[in-house]
């Protein structure tokens, strides 16, 4: 009976790990919290200075002749600095979209080749050089864009910047690659062998199985890869201060230099003073990137959960 | 006249008795000196075997025996796994579907197959049935009307959903989503239905009424169904294998095997002293 007895310890190493557990489990969020607080609260001082019409570069103030297309710039360090956005969001965007697309042509195609057809000897070899592939460093890609591909691509196009956005496209595209693959693979995999077997067992070719049944069972699945891989597109920053140019224009040209959110903030926030206007600025551009990722994030989550309550049998 | 169903081997004549009811369906499929192994495990092992038309045949035994492998290689699904050899032949209509001349594809929707669990795709009712048809081309919508609206009535689903034939198939109960899976075989219109284990998940009217079923489509279909309920292979079968090992220990009449069988190893399965 004594033996049943709870034994007082002096301390409570159960109780003890739990909690440590608990806090490794909610850092992560409470890390976003404070960098979300932060940001904000730095971005919204901005405010203090400046109209929020600043932001598109249309002022209302103005007489008519000063409110035309070129009040559309980021132009920081000038005796009257603009701080449009619209040339930073147009550039990010001008990047990040070319950047999904091939990505996702290349990685969906990657994906439904080592899930359905890639013999497991294949699979086991290109899956890790796939992974590889993820763990070359952003700037090591950048480098390489730069220098090589850049040069090529003038080459072929015959652009008139050496540096534009679809340079750096390709770059981005290239570190894309892995995340969509990866998800979409895991998303396809998960189609239960069930559902397979019921379409050969209606006379389905290979091809026809993955595309009536495969694809469709995993299109919620792919769907979030390539908003999780948007996401990434829109946040890569080394790559495109490297190879994009950096001119902050506003354009749909995609043979255009451009500047991205990401690397203005990167090539600005060090040399500019704390508490200026030109700071603040930069933090709400941080914090415009960040909303955008952080709703992208949200929508693949949604759609991922979608996927497995649709597959459940 | 003898050895008509056949045996585990061509040196052993048994398995035979008064056949009269049997002798009237033509043979549907012959498996002839069919070996199948799973890298170095021999799966089945000389396998002769007779399946009649327009009956229902019944492959019984405990688990591993090899009859859901046995199952699978009369529509050639096992052609899907990885490191499987098969010697033998097996034939339908006299022709061997193991000849490099058949396209698996074809056969497929000759041979449907019903499997162990219900796998209707996340679709709707209407597009699991019609799913098999869309393969062949088939786009003419009063054509795929009639057909599903005929299938579903075969596996006498269709009063219980005929107003949600466009709502997901995934809301159907078990019972209801294995008679999909029934009405979506029989859709491609085949002649033979192989059925896996199709009641072992199921609640027992749910299973009474797949039974029943059965009963119906094997005036019109050749059936062989695996189950691991003797109960059920007494109920629903003309015809019953008894594997063990690999090996068909015993074929024959349904009602000769579950009364007065050849073997001592199917008595001792039957009367359920082992297995």
């Amino acid at each position: 009976m004594k033996d049943l007895v709870k034994k007082k310890h002096l301390f409570n190493s159960e109780w003890f790990i739990e909690k440590t557990l608990l806090f490794a489990g909610v850092s992560s969020v409470l890390i976003i919290a404070l960098i979300f607080v932060f940001l904000f609260k730095e971005a919204i001082l901005f405010f203090q200075t400046r109209p929020p019409f600043d932001l598109i570069g249309i002022t209302v103030f103005d007489s008519w002749e000063e409110k035309n297309i070129f009040k559309m710039m980021w132009q920081a360090v000038n005796e009257t600095p603009k701080y449009s956005l619209i040339p930073l969001v147009c550039g990010s965007f001008l990047v990040a979209f070319p950047a999904t697309v091939m990505a996702s042509v290349f990685g969906i195609g990657a994906a439904i080749y080592l899930s359905e057809i890639a013999p497991n000897k294949v699979r086991e070899t290109l899956k890790p050089s796939l992974e590889l592939l993820a763990s070359i460093p952003s700037v090591v890609v950048g480098f390489f864009m730069l220098a090589v591909i850049a040069t090529i691509v003038q080459n072929i196009t015959g652009s008139k910047f050496r540096l534009n956005a679809f340079v750096g496209a390709l770059g981005v595209a290239l570190v894309t690659f892995p995340i969509i693959v990866s998800i979409s693979e895991d998303a396809l995999r998960a189609v239960p062998k069930e559902l397979r077997d019921a379409s050969y067992a209606l006379g389905a070719s290979k091809w026809q199985t993955i595309w009536n049944t495969v694809l469709p069972a995993g299109v919620s699945g792919i769907s979030a890869a390539v908003i999780l891989g948007f996401g990434r597109a829109l946040g890569e920053t080394m790559i495109v201060v490297m190879a994009t140019g950096n001119a902050a224009l506003v354009t749909g040209d995609i043979f255009s230099s451009v500047r991205t959110m990401t690397a203005t903030i990167a090539a600005e926030l060090g040399a500019v003073a704390q508490g200026s206007e030109h700071y603040y600025a930069l933090f709400l551009v941080g914090a415009v990137l960040f909303t955008i990722t952080f709703i992208l994030n949200l929508c693949s989550e949604i759609v991922i959960n979608r996927m497995r309550q649709n597959l459940r049998m | 006249m003898s050895n008509e169903l056949g045996t585990i081997d061509k040196n052993q004549m048994s398995v035979h008795s008064d056949m009269q009811t049997n002798l009237e369906n033509q043979i549907k499929i012959q498996a002839k000196d069919l070996n199948l192994f799973y890298g170095d495990n021999h799966a089945l092992k000389n396998i002769h075997m007779n399946i009649r038309e327009k009956a229902a045949t019944a492959l019984i035994g405990p688990s591993g025996c090899g009859k859901s492998t046995f199952l699978r290689t009369l529509n050639r699904m096992n052609d899907t796994i990885p490191g499987v050899r098969r010697t033998g032949e097996i034939n339908l209509d006299g022709v061997n579907i193991y000849d490099s001349k058949i396209d698996v594809v074809a056969l497929r929707r000759v041979i449907g197959m019903v499997f162990q669990k219900s796998n209707p795709f996340p679709k709707s009712i209407y597009e699991n049935v019609a799913y098999g048809l869309r393969l062949i081309g088939m786009k003419n919508k009063t054509e795929l009307d009639e057909i599903v609206e005929h299938s579903l009535k075969q596996s006498a689903l269709w009063k219980e959903i005929k107003d949600r034939l466009h709502e997901s198939a995934l809301q159907l109960s078990g019972g209801q989503q294995q008679r999909l899976c029934i009405a979506r075989a029989l859709a491609v219109s085949p002649e033979v239905i192989l059925m896996d284990e199709p009641a072992s998940a199921l609640d027992p009217i749910s299973t009474a009424k797949i039974e029943e079923l059965i009963h119906q489509l094997k005036e019109n279909y050749t059936i062989v169904i695996v189950t691991h309920n003797m109960q059920q292979a007494a109920r629903v079968s003309d015809y019953t294998a008894y594997f063990y090992m690999g090996d068909m220990v015993e074929f024959d009449d349904t009602k000769k095997i579950f009364t007065n069988p050849e073997k001592k190893e199917t008595e001792d399965y039957i009367t359920g002293r082992f297995g």
